[in-house]
């Protein structure tokens, strides 16, 4: 049986034995219709033009979270961020997992979507946010949509400052042959709030995880919300990542993507305007070796007035690695004096690699200053030259070339510890040890 | 100020395009509809022989295969290809030796259109093929160049006097399966012009085609075919035009061009079909595949200037097969009113060594939607590949919109590729920086925007830029919003 129709055909099993609201089975269920009638995108849909998902779904998963698998926390540590106090909401083999968790109710709700989605005091919560703002006709989004159950829930109320960062981890453990991984977040930033989270996918096994995630995203007027993606998994494990934002005004929302490992990823980060003066900011470093492949698409929707919106994504390509972008700039009739920029610079580094990009303007207002700038090239030989001179290894050289290429991504990280870790992550990358600290 | 810009708009929306007359010139033209016995009527009609009437019915048998593209960004009806005629000639078509044995209501409009061609042949020394409705009635100073060893005449003459270049390079470029309307070109084309510089030989003047569209209810479908030799070089200039009709025209050609080791061919085209009326009725539809073959050390450069046309779709683009060929892209495309263009190039990389520039400049103004669209392709095994890549565009008004699709596929890590695009308006800054110098604010934006279109006025051949110069002005003036 194909992998489609085995999604489908589940998805009876699935909803039963499983007490929600009629609603919420009701967006399941049209869901799944859009699903069968569209089935995986193909590279003949323009918007997968250079990624293609035969590869995954040409073998069957297992789509059932199973009963909860405990883990060493000793195990797993290592992947926390761990010398800095954090609220956390980990997951493993899609289950969650209470006993590595720290989840609250005081004063910010961090917990389980399932909860919030089953539990009549969230109800007028979730019929206004749950799946308002996902793209309904995308077929991977509609995918998770129709098994949307289990997740992170955290909502900020007007005016609070969230005191620690909240850390989102989804591990497999390998028990498993194949899994595939479906969570769906929902975040809502209330006016005035402050927040920072970070997500992470790791596999602690070698075996194949499909993680297909659907995040939506709500920040109201004066928010702040911080978003830091870390993409560092096994050359098994695959991630769909969904993200959808809308910004009220004078918010403002930054996603930072490090893709630094993972056999396909595939980032999707959507952002709506819904008010004047929002700022968005987004960033992303990939670096990538053997066969990888990673493909950035991101569409920033200007609907109003006095926006801005700053993207910078820079790869690093070596041996067979495939990068893909595909920016998308959309400025309204009505969103006047709208700043947008978008850049992206990509350096291929072996003769295997491949970069394809394709950063898309579509602009309808006339006052307006819009840019885009995207480069495909090498490392500068006479800055290799000048750093060989003065007697620095090639390998070091190299390595600080690309390290500083990408270094203007990192200046924006607000988390120290963050910051640190990805910095020594990078320089792991690139095979070095850089001899400094940030 | 005594002339406010609200008085200019309005002077710019009642202008008329002035070549919307049409010229009463009677015409031998085929009943509605496509269909086999059409394209084999065409061929007749054409005294063709047999292997060309098979490599139209072989082109019609993909193309009835093929579905209409609707990627594009333009929104546009869908012509009804079941309602048009596909062959229109004006009646009276003896062969030209000279000027003079021209029917002289025909030179009467070419003298309307502004090209006089008695002047021009004196004077500039261009050598024009004059296409009307799909057929070609004059070639100027076909001795001079057959002097050189220059062929320059109608493909149709071409098809019957030099079988085997035409069989050699036809649809070598653009074969007919490459998409709906290159193959409809190739089933039904009627005519076109040719062109065969020999080895080594600088082609002395400028080669130039005029298309005009006359009868109504026709489509135009020419095809152009240039092949550089060995060492040679050209220059190359089109041009357009069509009478104001309330329904969409239909113009579908093809230009192929082909350089040979070390020859360079300039190609420039002023397109100025009719764009509609300011209601956006009527109006040419313009599809066009144009694509040129790099080989060794050879260069192609494409020049254009779009200002008409209710719809275009047109990609001029560069094969750069050969080891350090170049190619090269210069643009404007201006979109006024409820005209929509989509337009770019394709530049493909496979040779080692080879270098390419795209400057393409965009401005839209009224109602107007106008998109670039291009390709950037090294292949794995082209090494050095180099690219350059600029777009701006310009805004006028609140109700128009610029769009930018760039596609960059690099497969090979010594390819260096830039791409910049800008979108912005005419700065009050900018403005207020003339006025003050004592600029009137319509002076001012006629002197910005031919600043922000100079890069590639300035590589169109003289008498073509002059004409551009107008026809922006005709297109812009008055339009800032």
């Amino acid at each position: 049986m194909e992998f489609k129709e085995k999604l489908v055909s589940s998805h009876l099993a699935f909803e039963d034995g499983m007490e929600f609201p009629e609603t919420v089975q009701q967006v399941r269920a049209n869901a799944l219709k859009v699903f069968e009638a569209k089935g995986f995108p193909s590279k003949k849909d323009e918007a997968w033009k250079y990624t293609s998902l035969a590869s995954l779904i040409n073998q069957d998963y297992s789509i059932f979270p199973k009963d909860e698998t405990n883990v060493d926390l000793k195990e797993v540590k290592k992947y926390f961020l761990f010398d800095t106090d954090t609220y956390k909401v980990i997951f493993i083999d899609g289950v969650y997992s209470p006993f590595l968790s720290n989840t609250t109710h005081d004063g910010i709700d961090v917990c389980l979507l399932s909860a919030a989605l089953s539990k009549p005091k969230y109800k007028k919560l979730i019929d206004s946010y749950f799946n308002k703002i996902a793209n309904q006709e995308d077929s991977m989004t509609a995918l998770n949509t129709s098994y949307a159950r289990e997740g992170t829930y955290i909502y900020i109320p007007k005016s609070v400052v969230a005191e620690k960062p909240i850390e989102i981890i989804h591990f497999s453990t390998g028990k498993e042959k194949a899994v595939w991984l479906q969570p769906r977040n929902l975040i809502v930033v209330d006016q005035n709030a402050q927040v920072q989270i970070i997500e992470r996918h790791q596999s602690l096994k070698e075996h194949p995880v499909v993680t297909n995630c659907v995040t939506e995203i709500y920040v109201h007027q004066d928010a702040f919300m911080d978003y830091y993606k870390l993409q560092n998994d096994l050359e098994t494990a695959s991630l769909i990542d969904n993200t959808y934002i809308v910004q009220e005004k004078n918010s403002h929302a930054s996603v930072h993507t490090f893709s630094l490992g993972g056999k396909l990823i595939r980032n999707n980060l959507n952002y709506y305007h819904k008010g004047e003066h929002i700022l968005s900011t987004l960033k992303g470093v990939t670096i990538l070796k053997g066969k990888q492949h990673v493909d950035h698409a991101t569409l920033v929707h200007h609907a109003q007035p006095n926006c801005e919106s700053h993207q910078d994504y820079k790869g690093i390509f070596s041996e067979r690695s495939e990068g893909v972008f595909n920016g998308q700039i959309l400025v309204d009739k009505i969103a006047q004096k709208t700043n947008a920029f978008q850049q992206n610079n990509n350096i291929l580094l072996d003769d295997k690699a491949t970069c394809n990009t394709k950063p898309q303007l579509e602009i309808f207002a006339d006052d307006v200053k819009c840019s885009h700038g995207c480069t495909i090239g090498q490392l500068d030989e006479e800055a290799l030259f000048y750093l060989r001179s003065r007697g620095i290894p090639k390998k070091e050289a190299k390595a600080l070339l690309t390290y500083a290429f990408a270094n203007n991504v990192l200046e924006s990280v607000q988390l120290p510890s963050l910051k640190k870790r990805i910095n020594n992550q990078i320089a792991n990358k690139l095979g070095v040890s850089l001899g400094f600290e940030l | 100020m005594a002339y406010t810009e609200e008085e200019l708009k309005k002077e710019l929306e009642t202008k008329e395009y002035e070549y919307g007359f049409y010229t009463d010139i009677e015409s031998d033209t085929f009943p509605v509809g496509l269909n086999k016995d059409i394209v084999r009527k065409i061929s007749e009609k054409k005294g063709e022989p047999e292997w060309m009437t098979q490599w139209r019915l072989d082109a019609y048998a993909s193309w009835l295969e093929m579905t209409e593209p609707d990627w594009a960004n333009v929104i546009y009806k869908k012509p009804d290809l079941q309602n048009i005629s596909f062959y229109s000639a004006p009646k009276k078509q003896a062969k030209y030796e000279s000027l003079d044995e021209v029917d002289p209501e025909l030179l009467e409009t070419f003298n309307k259109l502004g090209i006089s061609v008695d002047e021009q042949k004196k004077l500039s020394g261009v050598a024009v093929d004059i296409v009307m409705d799909s057929v070609s009635v004059a070639t100027t100073f076909k001795k001079t160049l057959a002097e050189k060893g220059i062929i320059f005449c109608s493909i149709s003459e071409a098809i019957k006097e030099h079988p085997e270049l035409v069989k050699k390079y036809i649809g070598s470029v653009i074969p007919p399966k490459d998409n709906y309307y290159a193959g409809l070109n190739s089933a039904v084309f009627t005519d076109g012009s040719f062109c065969y510089i020999p080895k080594g030989v600088r082609c002395p003047m400028e080669l130039s085609t005029y298309f005009r569209i006359n009868q109504a209810g026709t489509g135009q479908f020419e095809r152009t075919l240039v092949i550089a030799d060995e060492g040679s070089y050209v220059s190359y200039l089109e041009g357009c035009t069509a009478p104001s009709r309330d329904e969409n025209q239909l113009h579908a050609a093809v230009v192929e061009l082909i350089a040979l080791d070390e020859a360079e061919i300039k190609y420039s085209t002023v397109q100025n079909w009719y764009p509609g009326d300011k209601e956006g009725k009527g109006g040419v539809f313009n599809f066009v595949t144009k694509r040129g073959i790099c080989h060794n050390r050879s260069k192609i450069s494409w020049t254009q200037v779009e200002t008409g046309s209710a719809v275009t779709w047109k990609y001029p683009s560069c094969v750069l097969k050969g080891d350090y060929s170049i190619g090269e892209f210069y643009s404007i495309a201006v979109t006024n009113n409820f005209q929509q263009a989509d337009t770019g190039t394709k530049m493909v990389h496979l040779g080692n060594n080879t270098r390419s520039t795209i400057i393409s400049k965009g401005i839209s103004a009224g109602k107007s939607q106008n998109s670039y669209r291009g390709l950037v392709q090294v292949g794995a095994r082209a090494q050095n590949a180099r690219n350059f890549s600029q777009c701006d565009s310009l805004l006028m008004g609140n109700e128009c919109g610029a769009h930018t699709f760039p596609y960059i596929e690099a497969k090979s890590n010594s390819a260096q590729i830039e791409h910049e695009a800008t979108t912005s308006k005419i700065g009050e800054d900018q403005i207020f920086y003339c006025n003050q110098r004592g600029i009137d604010t319509e002076k001012a934006i006629a002197l910005i925007v031919n600043g922000f279109s100079k890069e590639v006025l300035n590589k169109l051949p003289m008498e073509f830029a002059v004409e551009a110069q107008k026809l922006l002005e005709i297109s812009l003036e008055g339009s800032v919003g």
